[in-house]
Parts: structure tokens; sequence; C-alpha cells
């Protein structure tokens, strides 16, 4: 806790002839639940990819968890869940999620040291209220239990860093309400969760915010210091504010 | 490795239509083939043993490259290419779930050859079901390879024309290849199909044959061929 997870400077991408990232710093710290928000194509998926050191950079440099993004050694410590899940439609729950945690390392089931050590099949499941689906072929799964899936198959392991990209898109409210829970209790045991997400009002679940647009940071700020700097009462209306008046926030 | 390869069978396991297609469509064919020229007669006797290896790569070449295509385009090679799991290892995973695939294939097309359709083979029938298995290993590894260059199922089933006709025509079962044009003789010399097919012949015709050239060709082709897969996968992409 306290350290810096994630390091960046002047990063810039370019992506179809295009910047998607422009000179972007940033820093989180360890532990923290922090939020990227911004409207589509903000360049909120190509930042978490740089961080994931997926992605061709154009400059600047980005370091995860002390090393360059990228390192041989970051693949075991960084969960990463893609914004398609990304898993085998033509596989049980449980098989997709052995696979993953074969090559992870992950034991398949929870040790007498439940909780601690390496996150195994079993409360991976748990975490993400899939037990019961253990056996289900993915491809019969419901849009929820797919990004579910998806989102255990980063949890397994020992990551100390989770990439969450739009993870409670097209879920209905009860569900985004109990994932985000569980993200504040992953959160709690000292991983760091970098969530993106373009609905406003899952920003007050967060202990920092970034906001990009138009493949720069327009805000990287509190919940609270965002509503109060913009003298709105709701995410959405201070992420509006801050679009129309953004300039003359940065410089008064 | 292993990891791959058990997952990549267990999604064979929940679909047992293309597993039973895979081993049915090459006995059909084969089958066919036989009653087309005369139950058997000297025609079949002569190219059954070439077809008897070009049948399955047809239908392995096509199933990888389709396969690994579905895995590119459905984010699960992103991710994978993000966790410890190196790319040699990936590929031999699919090239060891596939080449089992293939040694069913091989036998049970083989055992029909020499079974029921009465193909004569002067050389033992080992080598013949050996020849035919790395023939298949030759298509996973093609198949895998190609899919690198293709972004789209169009262009991934478009290869299978592109790479393995080619290598059809020259293979020497139109026409000997020492009786080919000089140019086309020299191509089919670095085409692995042609060693795959003068293999198969020469099981065919010699008592004792020497394959040393033939399979280390084709093992060398299965190797580098792989290696040069695992090359084009690439963990940072633009």
């Amino acid at each position: 806790m306290g350290d810096v997870a994630v390091e960046i400077r002047g990063l810039r991408v370019v992506r179809g002839g295009r910047p998607a990232l422009d000179d972007v710093d940033l820093t989180v710290r360890g532990g923290t639940l922090t939020g990227l928000l911004g409207p589509s194509g903000a360049g909120k998926t190509t930042l978490m990819r740089a961080i994931l050191g997926v992605q061709v950079v154009a400059g600047g440099e980005v370091r995860v968890l002390g090393r360059p993004a990228g390192s041989p050694d970051l693949r075991h410590r960084v969960g990463y869940v893609t914004q398609a899940p990304s898993v085998y439609e033509d596989l049980t729950v449980e098989e997709n999620l052995r696979y993953f945690a074969r090559i992870l390392g992950a034991p398949h089931h929870a040790g007498a040291d439940a909780g601690q050590g390496p996150v195994s099949v079993d409360e991976a499941l748990e975490t993400v209220g899939l037990g019961p689906n253990r056996r289900q072929m993915v491809r019969t799964l419901s849009g929820g239990e797919l990004s579910r899936v998806s989102l255990a198959t980063a949890l397994l392991g020992s990551p100390e860093l989770l990439v969450l990209d739009e993870p409670t898109v097209g879920l209905d409210p009860v569900l985004r309400d109990s994932l985000w829970t569980t993200f504040r209790q992953i959160a709690a045991s000292g991983t760091t969760l970098l969530v993106s997400s373009h609905v406003m009002d899952e920003a007050v679940r967060c202990d920092r915010l970034v906001l990009l647009r138009a493949a720069r940071v327009l805000a990287d700020t509190t919940p609270d210091e965002l509503l109060r700097s913009t003298g709105t009462t709701d995410a959405d209306a201070a992420f509006l504010h801050l679009v129309r008046h953004g300039t003359e926030e940065v410089h008064p | 490795m292993t990891a791959t390869a058990l997952r990549v069978l267990a999604q064979l396991r929940h679909d047992p239509r293309t597993v039973a297609m895979v081993v049915v469509v090459p006995v059909v064919l084969l089958t066919l083939l036989w009653w087309i020229y005369d139950d058997g007669g000297p025609v079949f006797q002569r190219v059954g043993p070439a077809l008897l290896a070009l049948f399955p790569v047809i239908i392995m070449f096509l199933i990888t490259s389709i396969t690994t295509l579905r895995e590119r385009r459905s984010g699960t090679l992103e991710r994978l290419l993000s966790l410890p799991l190196s790319k040699v290892s990936f590929l031999l995973g699919y090239a060891l779930a596939f080449g089992l695939v293939a040694v069913v294939q091989a036998v049970v097309a083989s055992a029909l050859m020499l079974g029921p359709l009465g193909l004569e083979t002067a050389g033992p029938w080992g080598l013949l079901v050996l020849v035919a298995v790395l023939d298949s290993l030759l298509a996973v590894a093609l198949g895998l390879f190609v899919s690198a260059f293709a972004n789209t199922e169009f262009q991934a089933v478009q290869f299978m024309p592109a790479i393995v006709l080619p290598q059809f025509l020259l293979c020497g079962l139109l026409v000997p290849r020492d009786e080919l044009p000089r140019a086309l003789e020299y191509v089919s010399n670095v085409l692995p199909l042609s060693y795959a097919v003068d293999a198969m012949n020469a099981v065919s015709t010699q008592d004792s044959p020497d394959l040393t050239l033939e399979l280390s060709v084709l093992v060398g082709f299965v190797v580098g061929v792989l290696l040069l897969g695992a090359a084009t996968l690439r963990r940072r992409t633009p």
C-alpha cells in the first residue's frame, strides 16, 4: 500500500495514423481502486494495453510494479480483463478457469491457507458468484455471466495489479453493484485495481478518478474533489461540465 | 505446452461432430476413389498412396488455420500472450493436440486402405502409417503458420487453395516430378508435400524403402514451420 503501482510519463501512442494517447502522465498508487473514465474513443483501452505492455507505443515511459511494462516477470503479477470477454465458449466455465490456472501455476482447489496465497479456481468462481455454473458450457451463459467468467480468470494466481476494461458494461444495476462491492473487497486486500468504465455513476465507488478525453488526461482527482471543483452533485454532470469547460478548469 | 494441448483436446471433446468428420471424411473420399477406379484397379493402386497423404493434409490444414484464427479474433490469444506462457509452448500445445487427432485419422485411413480397399504395398504398413501421420503434422504446422497472415475467416479459407493446391499439382501425382518442366521440378523440390508423396510411393513400391531423406525433410519442415509460426506471434501489437 502506498507504493506506486503504475507510473506513466509522456506516453504517446499512435493508432490508425491518429494519436490515441498524447503525452499522458499518470501515477496509480498501490492498493487503490482507480476508475478510468471517459467517452468511447478517449483512449481508455489503449492506456490499459500500454500498462499491460501489449501496445506498441510511440514514446514515453510506462513502469508497472517497478518494472518496464511488458517485462516477462510481470505476466504473473498483472491480471487483465479485455473489453470483450476473452474466454473459450466451447469449454465449460471450470475448464476455462483450469486452463488459465495451469498457465499461471494457480491451484485448482483452495488449500488449507484459503484466503492467503494464490487464488484457486474454486476461490475465483466463488468471488464472481459462478460456483453453481461451473459445469455449464460458456456459450450457454448470459452476457453478465460471460463477463464474470472473464473476470474470474484474471483473479487467478497472485495478481498484484488488476486491469479491468469495462467489466460492468451491459450488466444490470444489481450485478454492477455486486461487482463493484467485489472490487472494493479486492482492493481492501491490497491489490491495486484499474477499472475503466463509461458509466459515470460508478465513479463514486473509486478512490481516484482519471478522466480521459480525446487522447489526453482531462482530470486526475478524487470523486469528492471532482464534484466540488465542478460545483455539481453527480458524476455525470461533473464529467459533462469538465468536457464542456475543461480548458477553463485547467487554466481558470 | 500440456496445458494448451489439454485445453484444445477438451474443446474437441465438446465438439464430437468435428472429430467424427475429421476421421470419416477421408474414409469416404478414399472409398469413393477406390470405387471410381474400377473397384481398386491399377490406377487406384498407383494414386492411392499419394491421396492417402493428401486428403488428411487438406482437412488438417483447414481445421488448424481456422482454429487459431478464432483464437486471434476472440481476444483469447491477446490475453494468453499477456500471461506467463511461451509462444513456442502455445504452438506446441496445439501441435500436440492436433497431432493426436492426426494419428487417429491416419491410422483409420491407412487401415481402411490396407484392409477393405485392398491397397497393396511392398513396404511395411507401419511405415505407411508413420508417413501419413507426419503428413498430417505438416498440415497442422502449416495451418498454424498461415493463420498468422489471415485477418478474417475468408482469408484463412483461401490459404488452402493458395498454399496446399499448388503443392498438390506439383507433388508428382498428376505428372511424375522428374517429367515436369525443369523450372517446376525445381519448385517441387522445395515443397514439403512432394516429399510426403515420394515417401508414400516408395513405401508402396519398394520392399524396404530408404526414407531417410523424405522423413528428414518432413520433420524439418514441421519443426521449422512451427518455429516460424511462433516468431509471427507478437506480444505487442499496434
